[in-house]
């Protein structure tokens, strides 16, 4: 314990003599650490904030009625040519229902089961908004609002109204933003749609819906699961889709694939249907850490040239060290805690640097037209990435006076003292 | 009397640049008390021979006694103890810290031995340098005090461990007359009044002549 005294008193009284080179030399490594956790605190946020773009409002599995052709042909099932070549030319697809039979038992299934957090229906159809005479193509989508909102984070799209008022009102529909731009409609107007049969409804304009993905909102529009069955002239056990929200995304794949089986409907799982998606967010990652590590490693050698240079200054000290009874591995224990201290020093402002500049960034405004819920640019202060900073700060430091310490503890005093 | 260095057959040699005997067979004793200076021309292995005895340079054959006990050539940590614990070192070069103040400079081989607490460690040391006439030096920095007073402080800090045996590269060799006998001076008190045993090379022949004993080396061999 006194030993270490004497070394940390060496230590300090060679960093404040050459205060201005321990300076510059923690310099480097706060500049290291602050442009590290600035930098992985602003990838991460942004990250984030792309995943919960697509996330949010995919469901993790969506289940529905696939239009395609059979897998079993009729000639597959005659015995006679069973050991014959078959060759059917021209496959037409299978005309289903696209409604889902038995949809509410499905989705009290569902909801009953462990993995799922939440199962809820949808009525998706094709309809035309009538302007004049002009008829443009679009999707309205029936839903439970309120539950919607609950489970799949509507109310944050909807720039205009409420997922309430949707629920509250008879024939009312959130407009898609693009729509209600083209169509020059606000809220509180009416809007006149018509399904695929012909017949025309009036609808009332309660919110806009903004997705941030600018072909869904120039079609798509939503209303509730009972306004929607009417326009369409559906019983109002009529279901299309079911999204499925779980508790661990991880379990999703496995799901859909006992879901297709066990109720012959397609369900596809969000991980099959945005693998893109990862594949981006992995590589961001990788671009994030390898800056980072490579601004941690030029100022590794930044303390390394230092320390050095600083060993070569102190020859004398070292060789007088020596002779008085300090042995070798004191003089490397001088020489690793003056770098451990730069990397404290260092580190710890690099820290509040990285801290202030994140929180700069926080409240730096960024409205996009893509992003509604987005005012500001989005940061990820976790601290899991302040502690790694920290880390690394310390252990590159270690590094980067160890091998200047080494030197020191194997240099000859008397070497150094008969060379005077 | 006791006997508190002894050097038994000591070889040593040089492999660089090329092969040469340094040291041949040298076998002497210094005696508690005594006042030994060595002498010989350049490159006669004087130094060669006092770093050896210093512990430092162990690269050697044949085998060294400190206080009647043989020091080992492996173990540095144990090296650098008994250096710390029994050795004083002069060198003709001062050599202090030029970073810290004068008494911290005489205060760092006893804080590395951590026998007494840090304020008996500063009163001994204050004691050493009021013995040598420098106690007003003791805030000064070391690179701020002249070189006859760097010389003081640098035997202040030989001094502080209070060791059996205290070794002297030329440590008059870089300072005036009046300083070098002001050394001297200090050196023969510490041999009468405190029995401490000196080993000094030098090449100061007055120096020499003053003291107890003159071991005259030449071409690796210890002619008297």
């Amino acid at each position: 314990m006194n030993n270490w005294s004497i070394i940390l008193s060496i230590a300090k009284t060679h960093l404040l003599t050459k205060a201005k080179q321990t300076f510059i030399a923690a310099l480097g490594v706060t500049f290291g650490i602050g442009s590290y956790i600035t930098l992985v605190c602003f990838m991460t946020g942004l990250n984030t904030m792309l995943d919960n773009l697509m996330l949010n409002q995919t469901p993790h599995i969506h289940i529905y009625n696939e239009i395609e052709p059979s897998k079993v042909q009729p000639i597959a099932l005659y015995e006679e040519f069973s050991q014959s070549l078959n060759v059917v030319r021209s496959i037409r697809p299978k005309l289903t229902q696209k409604k889902i039979h038995n949809a509410f038992p499905i989705i009290k299934y569902l909801n009953h089961h462990e993995q799922v957090r939440r199962a809820l229906p949808q009525v998706k159809s094709q309809i035309f908004y009538m302007a004049g005479s002009i008829d443009i193509g679009g999707t309205l989508i029936g839903v439970n609002p309120l539950e919607e909102a609950e489970f799949f984070n509507m109310a944050d799209y909807i720039v205009a109204g409420s997922a309430d008022a949707l629920n509250q009102t008879e024939n009312g529909v959130l407009l898609g933003i693009g729509i209600a731009e083209k169509m020059a409609l606000k809220v509180g107007d009416r809007v006149q749609v018509s399904p695929v049969n012909g017949s025309v409804f009036s609808l009332k304009i309660v919110g806009l819906y903004q997705s941030g993905i600018a072909d869904l909102d120039a079609v798509q529009s939503f209303t509730t699961l009972k306004t929607v069955q009417r326009v369409l002239g559906e019983p109002n056990n009529y279901i299309t889709d079911i999204n499925v929200k779980l508790y661990d995304i991880e379990k999703a794949i496995p799901l859909a694939q006992h879901i297709e089986k066990e109720f012959q409907l397609k369900a596809i799982d969000i991980k099959t249907a945005n693998a893109q998606f990862e594949t981006g967010t992995t590589i961001r990652n990788l671009i994030t850490y390898a800056v980072s590590i490579t601004l941690l490693i030029v100022a590794g050698f930044g303390i390394y040239n230092i320390l050095n240079m600083l060993i070569y200054e102190k020859m004398n000290d070292i060789a007088i060290l020596k002779a008085t009874g300090f042995s070798g591995r004191d003089v490397q224990l001088i020489f690793i805690s003056q770098a451990m201290i730069i990397g404290l020093v260092g580190g710890v402002l690099g820290l509040l640097i990285g801290w202030g500049l994140t929180t700069l960034i926080d409240h730096v405004p960024f409205n996009t037209e893509a992003l509604p819920t987005i005012s500001t640019y989005p940061i990820n202060q976790d601290p899991l990435y302040f502690i790694i900073g920290f880390l690394f700060a310390m252990f590159s430091t270690f590094l980067a006076g160890y091998f200047p310490a080494l030197k020191a503890k194997h240099i000859d005093p008397i070497k150094i003292i008969r060379g005077q | 009397m006791d006997i508190v260095l002894e050097a038994k057959h000591i070889d040593k040699y040089f492999r660089k640049p090329v092969d040469f005997h340094v040291l041949k067979a040298i076998s002497f004793q210094i005696k508690k008390g005594e006042f030994v200076s060595i002498m010989g021309k350049s490159g006669c292995g004087k130094s060669t021979l006092l770093y050896i005895l210093s512990t430092m340079d162990t690269d050697y054959e044949g085998q060294l006694y400190l206080n009647g006990q043989l020091v080992p050539k492996q173990n540095q940590e144990h090296l650098a103890y008994l250096r710390n614990k029994h050795i004083g070192f002069v060198f003709q070069f001062h050599y202090l810290l030029s970073e810290f103040t004068v008494l911290e400079n005489v205060m760092l081989p006893a804080k590395k031995l951590g026998e007494f607490t840090l304020p008996q460690i500063e009163l001994n040391a204050l004691e050493k340098l009021k013995m040598l006439n420098i106690e007003h030096l003791a805030n000064k920095k070391a690179s701020q005090v002249s070189g006859g007073e760097k010389q003081r402080v640098a035997i202040a800090r030989a001094l502080i461990n209070n060791p059996t045996l205290i070794l002297g590269d030329e440590p008059t060799g870089n300072l005036d007359s009046h300083n070098a006998q002001n050394v001297f001076n200090i050196f023969k008190t510490l041999c009468t009044e405190q029995g401490l045993s000196l080993l000094i090379v030098t090449h100061d022949e007055d120096f020499a002549k003053k003291t107890d004993r003159i071991i005259e080396m030449e071409d690796g061999i210890i002619r008297s």
